[in-house]
């Protein structure tokens, strides 16, 4: 390829080559994305094959209809709505108020240097490390108790579910936002409070704007990981309205699987829709979050 | 709502100290007083770790707001709050549960059980005893009437107290010559003959709880006593009825030929649950196969989804390649959809009579892996699954970082004469890893306990065979400890699985060292650059 002498042919073979190229990587490209959507093209089908059980499916059904959709949207053991509006409640109230409460640490983790800073910052990322399946049975065991005494913090209640997750969220992204706030110039205060401002008009005023895009990003990725979450839901709702979505479904499928199929395949799409689209519009903010250490739970 | 609060109580914490300090100590009370009375009702409902951990949280907020130097304390102090209840307290309680034996058969305190056994009765064969004349109702209702030694003259009923009336008095009639009431009002008196043929009435208890009154023979009936009493000298159950001595071991109260008393109580094991884990030999076997299985699982895993992942990311890295951003979005379509609902698709894809894949694979080459039933099999599907959920990701992180990487060092490396492989060896591989190292790292103690993953597709099966525990093939630790703990196929054994949490803790914990001492070692890189 050196050869100086094959200048003129290796140009004009390198771009026939790279078209090439092209051509094979484009194919490829087709084959991965068969195997990306073909899954979801199949629960498509299942969901308007009008014979609803995982037996009788094919890709393209025979008598394409919304059967399946009608069943779910009235159905009495899968009261879809009641399902999607926990989760959307649940998912809402979680990501604002973990957001809120990772946001103010972190701004203090990354301005104010105080005695304890790092060895707490070590400790929250070691609490972290924790497998939490097991700590399941003593939070059921703490919420049966609190609940005696206090009846809307007890077992089956949105609020327990809600508080339990806000427990958590100070571990997942502290890290993430502090070092956000780390490339903040902190030339920003230091003028800031030669003018007299005081460390809250600070935080609100000039650091929380900078901050827009990172604040979008986690959460969002809060807001997915809430919906998506399963395990301490299962734990905590007992009772089939209290349900979220995800419990609903998997409690569904254990139950009906194979015949039910059809109302399954619906249930999970509308379920998923939601957060495909966010996702698809939001991606690039998203990829940034990504790259810098957020993790999809 | 606390969060407002407290925020306001730092707007003003500068603009007007005395206020806000006034404000700050008025909104303590308030909490203070709140919790108090919170704490108060837990002891009074007996829940003695909970109180201690909430008086404790108590304290620490008290400190944080009073103490001018834990001033950027209060800015986390409602996370702080949250997580030392929710998840602290959690985690210490789980820590102090592997060295018990807290589990099927062991979950009340010692005093619950020596209360639960002392409750148990039994009829002895001497003592105390009574005379007896029942009574009988049209609906099956009896009532005894009971002469003491003293010749004093009782009526029992079932679940009521003893009681001494006159004739006249609970609907009694007047008494015979024996001083046994010859009516009782709704009742028929049964002759000896009756009553003594009579199976029901030996099977009655009669009195209240306390002073039960059982019938033992056609001439009398007395008192049931306690069948166990605790002696607190040798901390053992004596059983009254036949003499045998139960000792406290471990939480049961045993014999010392074997013979044990349920319930059992809930007692500190020392290291037990530990010494199991590493040294049982009916568990080595089953436990070899989950934690190599595990290690394996997420290794091949990274390998796998990194691997695909990277492998898009460069064939599409050209800025100006066709449809990139079509192709983009619809590769990572899988990474958008909550992994619970594509884990049960994909389990409905792969089941073996119903599944698509199964069923394509049967029509066009015959034959469809049993990918529940056979081992190896659901471990490849599993990992295929994983790949499908995880390698957009990797996609994602590996094109952010590969435009990071500067054109100049491939150009250099062009006139060096470096050839493809040389160029990705040598300069993508390395410098990627730089940026990507920790998240891979985090990755993997992602997928070294992804419970969701493993316990939606197939709760860890196919099951092995003969193992002391339920244990599949596909288990990792942290599946199999969910059986351990909640499962309850073969007996609850909580203590044992906290153990084994511990020891992922550990397993986990130093990865996340690894991890750690890394980013810090790439934060130092590239601030040298």
């Amino acid at each position: 390829m050196s050869n100086m002498t094959a200048v003129q042919r290796f140009r004009g073979s390198a771009s026939a080559q790279r078209r090439f190229s092209t051509g094979v990587r484009l194919v490829i490209a087709l084959i991965l994305i068969f195997f990306s959507i073909f899954p979801i093209l199949w629960v498509i089908s299942a969901s308007i094959n009008p014979t609803g059980s995982l037996a009788t499916q094919t890709l393209i059904p025979a008598n394409p209809g919304l059967g399946n959709y009608r069943e779910l949207l009235t159905s009495q053991q899968f009261p879809f709505w009641t399902w999607f509006g926990n989760s959307l409640k649940i998912a809402t109230i979680t990501a604002v108020l973990s957001l809120s409460i990772t946001t103010i640490a972190a701004y203090a983790f990354s301005r104010f240097r105080f005695r304890g800073r790092t060895t707490m910052l070590k400790a929250i990322l070691l609490i972290q490390v924790f497998p939490s399946l097991l700590t399941l049975v003593a939070v059921f065991l703490m919420f049966s108790q609190i609940g005696d005494i206090l009846p809307f913090l007890g077992l089956n209640k949105h609020s327990s579910l809600i508080l339990v997750y806000l427990g958590g969220a100070m571990g997942v992204n502290i890290w993430l936002m502090k070092g956000f706030l780390d490339t903040v110039p902190r030339d920003i205060d230091e003028s800031a409070m030669v003018e007299g401002a005081t460390d809250w008009q600070i935080f609100t005023r000039l650091i929380l704007p900078l901050l827009r895009p990172i604040l979008i990003v986690i959460f969002i990725l809060n807001y997915i990981t809430t919906y998506g979450e399963f395990v301490l839901a299962r734990v905590i709702l007992k009772s089939s309205d209290q349900y979220t979505l995800m419990l609903g479904l998997q409690i569904f499928t254990q139950a009906q699987f194979a015949q039910r199929w059809g109302v399954f395949a619906a249930g999970a799409l509308l379920g998923a829709l939601p957060i495909m689209i966010i996702y698809l519009i939001l991606q690039d903010q998203i990829v940034g979050g990504l790259t810098t250490g957020a993790v999809k739970g | 709502m606390a969060s407002t609060a407290s925020s306001n109580t730092l707007t003003k914490r500068t603009s007007n100290p005395v206020l806000a300090r006034i404000a700050r100590l008025a909104f303590l009370i308030a909490i203070d007083v709140a919790v108090i009375w919170f704490l108060n009702r837990l002891v009074s409902f007996g829940y003695y770790p909970l109180a201690a951990a909430v008086l404790a949280i108590l304290v620490l907020v008290n400190v944080v707001l009073l103490r001018q130097e834990a001033y950027p304390v209060r800015w986390m102090i409602i996370g702080l709050v949250l997580m030392s209840l929710f998840t602290i307290y959690p985690i210490l309680f789980t820590v102090w549960v592997a060295f018990t034996n807290y589990g099927e058969g062991h979950l009340i305190t010692k005093e619950q059980a020596i209360d639960q056994l002392m409750n148990q009765k039994y009829l002895p064969e001497e003592g105390k005893a009574y005379s007896w004349t029942a009574f009988r109702s049209p609906d099956g209702e009896y009532a005894l009437w009971l002469k003491d030694a003293d010749g004093n003259g009782y009526l029992a009923l079932p679940e009521e107290p003893l009681t001494q009336p006159q004739p006249g008095q609970e609907g009694l009639g007047e008494f015979d010559d024996r001083g046994i009431p010859v009516t009782i009002e709704g009742y028929q008196r049964l002759n000896a003959i009756v009553a003594a043929t009579d199976r029901n009435l030996s099977n009655i208890l009669f009195g209240e709880e306390g002073t039960t009154i059982q019938v033992r023979s056609p001439s009398e009936a007395a008192e049931l006593l306690p069948l166990y009493i605790y002696d607190s000298d040798q901390d053992a159950m004596i059983n009254q009825e036949t003499g045998l001595v139960y000792f406290n071991r471990n939480g049961t109260f045993i014999t010392l030929d074997g013979r044990s008393l349920r319930p059992g109580f809930v007692a500190t094991i020392g290291f037990s649950n530990f010494r199991e884990f590493f040294l049982s030999p009916a568990l080595r076997g089953p436990l070899v196969r989950i934690v190599s299985w595990n290690f394996g699982f997420a290794f091949f895993s990274l390998l796998f989804n990194f691997g695909l992942g990277l492998a898009i990311a460069i064939m599409f890295n050209e800025p100006d390649f066709p449809f990139k951003k079509l192709i983009r979005s619809l590769l990572i379509i899988p990474y958008t959809i909550p992994a619970l609902i594509t884990i049960l698709i994909w389990r409905g894809m792969l089941n073996p009579e119903l599944g698509v894949i199964s069923r394509m694979l049967q029509t066009w080459i015959g034959w469809s892996p049993p990918w529940f039933t056979d081992q190896w099999w659901a471990k490849i599907a599993i990992l295929i699954v994983n790949l499908w959920l995880s390698y957009p990701y990797f996609m994602l992180i590996c094109s952010g970082a590969l435009q990071s990487i500067p054109d100049d060092i491939y150009a250099a490396a062009q006139v060096d004469g470096a050839n493809a492989w040389q160029k990705f060896s040598k300069i993508t591989l390395p410098l990627l890893l730089v940026a990507v190292g920790p998240l891979l790292i985090a990755s993997f103690s992602f997928n070294f306990n992804n419970f969701n993953l493993i316990y939606l597709f197939n709760t860890g099966g196919p099951p092995m065979a003969g193992t002391p525990t339920p244990a599949g093939h596909t288990d990792i630790l942290i599946s199999y400890v969910y059986n351990l703990a909640f499962s309850g196929a073969r007996g609850i054994n909580y203590g044992f699985a906290s153990a084994i949490t511990i020891i992922i803790f550990f397993i986990v914990g130093a990865i996340t060292l690894f991890q750690f001492r890394y980013t810090r070692m790439w934060e130092e890189v590239s601030e040298n650059v």
